[in-house]
């Protein structure tokens, strides 16, 4: 089973979160072109290796956290300073 | 030069070389032919979706079926049993009304029928009205079926060869030489290779090789679990697919059902089956067909899913010259691979992109018209 380790709540299991994936910056609505703003809709990043995203704790605390995460294996790499 | 010995593949270079009489094709795959998506999908075949350009394309792709144990010379065995979607919601059904009426103005064998006549034809469908999810109706669709998707990949594969196309497995793409925008190679674990076009079918690892050309692409992957029973008596004689309960059903010749979901709700690259999975999907199956409590799970799977952000392919061109993709098949690539195949081969031979898949290039997401597909193609298999 994939856990995930949620600052708020403890380990978890993976069912209660939502992926919301790699955190990608959302351009100036007023300020962008079409093509960046094409870009920020569509374009994805789909690393195949280790990757930090975020996640959203949705039947839990409802918090948000960033998980960082080996795509391969679906194996999750404990921050610095977090038990594992 | 193709990579990826899929069903995409395959397809692709056996109509280059069929249709086109080009034979200095070869087939890269880093494991073995059909190990991918091909071989891990529930080959359900149907034609019944949403858009004008999507009906068209699938339609193609089941004619093509149709003829291809004769074409291939290798039993295929194409079941054409019927596709049955269930609805258990007002919304549900409003689309496959939408789903019907699109289907025939194509003249494709489609339309809605009531809980009544959907239980003659599956009588171990629970229809009663004090369930959880009431089945309101549902899309019958009897041109669809299911395939042996092994013998689909070996009969491309083998057909291919006896054409003059080579075919390497366990020859992974470490990189893809561009110069001046133009491709002119394809490094390999295996040495390189000097080629002027390259055709990316690689699926679910298909933004990697994307990559090495440097293309971006709209594409995220997915694993899509399944699941088989062990083998009982003959008694469904229909694809039965409920997308509000995530689940297709289908029997196979040898008796089994074949158990299919939803894509897994996050982007990952493992292919490990969960405990979560089997247990959603025997709850839901159940609600279906109460009678199988008793049957047994042999075995559970998983494929990796290329989805782009409107559930239609990516096929065509790209802004790297004699670089070329064939992906964002997400959940419904195996029941395009002909076509597929038919229309980059044509693209390749013949410099241009052929009308069938004008709707599916990857400029449309710069252009803004993307081909909404996700009311007929998630969980709808």
């Amino acid at each position: 089973m994939m856990q995930l380790s949620c600052p708020w709540c403890g380990p978890r299991n993976v069912n209660e979160f939502h992926h919301d994936g790699p955190l990608h910056r959302r351009p100036d609505p007023a300020a962008t072109t079409v093509d960046e703003w094409r870009h920020y809709l569509y374009i994805r990043q789909n690393p195949h290796g280790v990757v930090e995203e975020r996640w959203y704790h949705a039947a839990g605390c409802r918090k948000f956290l960033i998980v960082k995460r080996d795509t391969r294996t679906n194996t999750v790499i404990p921050a610095e300073g977090e038990p594992r | 030069m193709i990579i990826g010995a899929g069903l995409h593949g395959l397809a692709t270079a056996y109509y280059l070389a069929a249709n086109h009489g080009i034979t200095n094709v070869a087939v890269l795959d880093k494991g073995y032919m059909g190990g991918g998506g091909s071989g891990r999908n529930t080959a359900i075949l149907r034609s019944n979706y949403l858009t004008p350009e999507g009906v068209r394309f699938y339609d193609r792709s089941l004619k093509l079926y149709e003829d291809l144990a004769a074409e291939l010379n290798y039993n295929v065995m194409f079941s054409r049993q019927g596709h049955l979607t269930l609805a258990h919601n007002d919304g549900a059904l409003r689309t496959m009304r939408w789903r019907a009426e699109v289907n025939k103005v194509q003249g494709i064998d489609s339309e809605v029928i009531d809980p009544r006549q959907i239980k003659e034809l599956v009588p171990h469908l629970d229809t009663s009205t004090d369930t959880r999810y009431p089945i309101l109706g549902g899309l019958y669709h009897p041109p669809g079926g299911t395939i042996r998707h092994d013998a689909v990949v070996w009969g491309y594969a083998r057909a291919a060869d006896h054409l003059g196309v080579q075919v390497h497995q366990d020859t992974e793409v470490t990189g893809i030489d561009v110069t001046d925008g133009k491709v002119t190679a394809v490094r390999t674990t295996r040495g390189d290779i000097a080629t002027g076009t390259v055709i990316n079918c690689t699926a679910g690892w298909s933004t990697i090789i994307s990559e090495m050309a440097g293309v971006e692409m709209p594409v995220t992957t997915s694993p899509l679990q399944a699941a088989v029973t062990e083998p009982v008596k003959p008694f469904l004689h229909t694809v039965v697919v409920s997308g509000t309960l995530h689940v297709y059903v289908s029997q196979t010749d040898r008796g089994e059902l074949v158990f299919g979901a939803s894509v897994d709700p996050f982007t990952s690259f493992s292919t490990r089956g969960s405990l979560a999975f089997a247990e959603g999907l025997a709850g839901n199956v159940l609600k279906l067909m109460p009678a199988l409590s008793g049957m047994r799970l042999l075995r559970q799977w998983a494929g990796l899913c290329d989805m782009t952000p409107d559930y239609s392919p990516i096929m065509g061109p790209t802004g790297v010259d004699g670089f070329l993709v064939d992906v964002g098949w997400g959940t419904y690539g195996f029941k395009a691979g002909p076509v597929a195949g038919e229309a980059m081969a044509d693209t390749v031979a013949n410099g241009r992109v052929p009308e069938i898949i004008a709707d599916f290039g990857l400029d449309r997401f710069s252009s803004g018209r993307l081909v909404g597909e996700k009311g007929a193609a998630a969980v709808g298999h």
